[in-house]
């Protein structure tokens, strides 16, 4: 099979929805993920622990917001994307938008467990519990549950396209939460805190606090484009099975 | 630098099981996920090799 070739600002991305021509583009792109993911940590790392300073209320264990801001901000923000693929899928009945769905959760959940372990870790010493039944906390917890159920119904059904569809329902009727995960700090009394950051008005924390944290967040966002693309063409191999495109792919194994 | 000695780096300030608890998890949950991703490559490049369609090897 020939490769295809990569024209920036005049692509036809039409070409790209189908698994065939999307595995091999999908697959060039993995190292370049990879590698940013893997330098923002480091840099990312290197602001948050040795450049950002002290906190003056809660100490050193403030640091715990470099993982825990950035890992909440991907659970919501994969579900989404999640639900845009799904919601494709149902509508142009396109099977690599199905797995694209398919392939966003499992990586959506592990980050929703982090912001939900790391904001426990962080609860403890700055509020004395744990965990408390809010808003925030509560909504996130249903996110993950939303991932859970996703995966676990994709699952259950032996027949990829009806396992494809009824996943697509479930992912866009959940889309609901995330929003209410969003605002839930302003609708509700809850003892989590509110935005730090936002488009409008300046954040409200010290600088290089901010970079190391949007640094973190740019680490977070390459390394789970790199995860879900690797997931994504495994996807492509399983589901397309016995296709001929695949014939020749056999022996090349590349 | 906020830091003096190794010692002080690694005691947080006090707050060391919280901070490292959230790094070192997060850590190896990335680790396994990259694993699993890995396994499920080769599980699917082996699986081309099996009879097409249908039941699994």
């Amino acid at each position: 099979m020939s490769q295809p070739t990569l024209v920036i600002g005049n692509i036809n991305w039409f070409k790209y929805a189908s698994p065939q021509t999307f595995y091999p583009l999908a697959g060039a792109m993995i190292p370049w993920f990879a590698w940013a993911a893997a330098i923002l940590c480091a840099a990312g790392l290197y602001v948050s622990f040795l450049v950002a300073p002290t906190d003056h209320q809660q100490g050193e264990a403030y640091r715990i917001i470099f993982i825990h801001v950035p890992a909440a901000w991907m659970s919501m923000f994969i579900y989404v994307v999640m639900a845009f693929w799904a919601g494709v899928g149902l509508v142009f009945n396109t099977r690599l938008s199905h797995m694209m769905a398919t392939a966003l959760a499992p990586t959506g959940a592990l980050f929703t467990f982090v912001a939900l372990w790391t904001g426990s870790l962080w609860g403890k010493p700055t509020w004395g519990t744990w965990w408390v039944w809010d808003a925030r906390l509560t909504s996130e917890l249903i996110l993950l549950f939303l991932y859970f159920g996703f995966m676990a119904l994709q699952a259950a059904i032996d027949e990829p396209r009806r396992a494809d569809r009824a996943g697509a329902v479930l992912a866009l009727v959940g889309v609901v939460n995330v929003p209410i995960i969003y605002y839930s700090v302003k609708w509700w009394n809850t003892l989590h805190q509110g935005a730090s950051v936002s488009l409008t008005g300046a954040p409200t924390m010290a600088a290089t606090m901010l970079t190391g944290m949007l640094l973190m967040a740019l680490a977070v966002w390459m390394y789970s484009i790199a995860a879900v693309l690797h997931r994504v063409r495994s996807i492509i191999l399983e589901r397309e099975h016995g296709a001929d495109w695949l014939a020749g792919f056999r022996e090349a194994k590349r | 630098m906020n830091w003096g000695s190794w010692h002080d780096f690694f005691a947080m300030g006090g707050y060391a099981l919280y901070v490292w608890g959230s790094y070192v998890v997060t850590a190896g949950l990335i680790a396994l996920e990259v694993i699993l991703l890995m396994f499920r490559r080769r599980n699917a490049l082996q699986g081309l090799r099996g009879p097409a369609r249908g039941g699994r090897p």
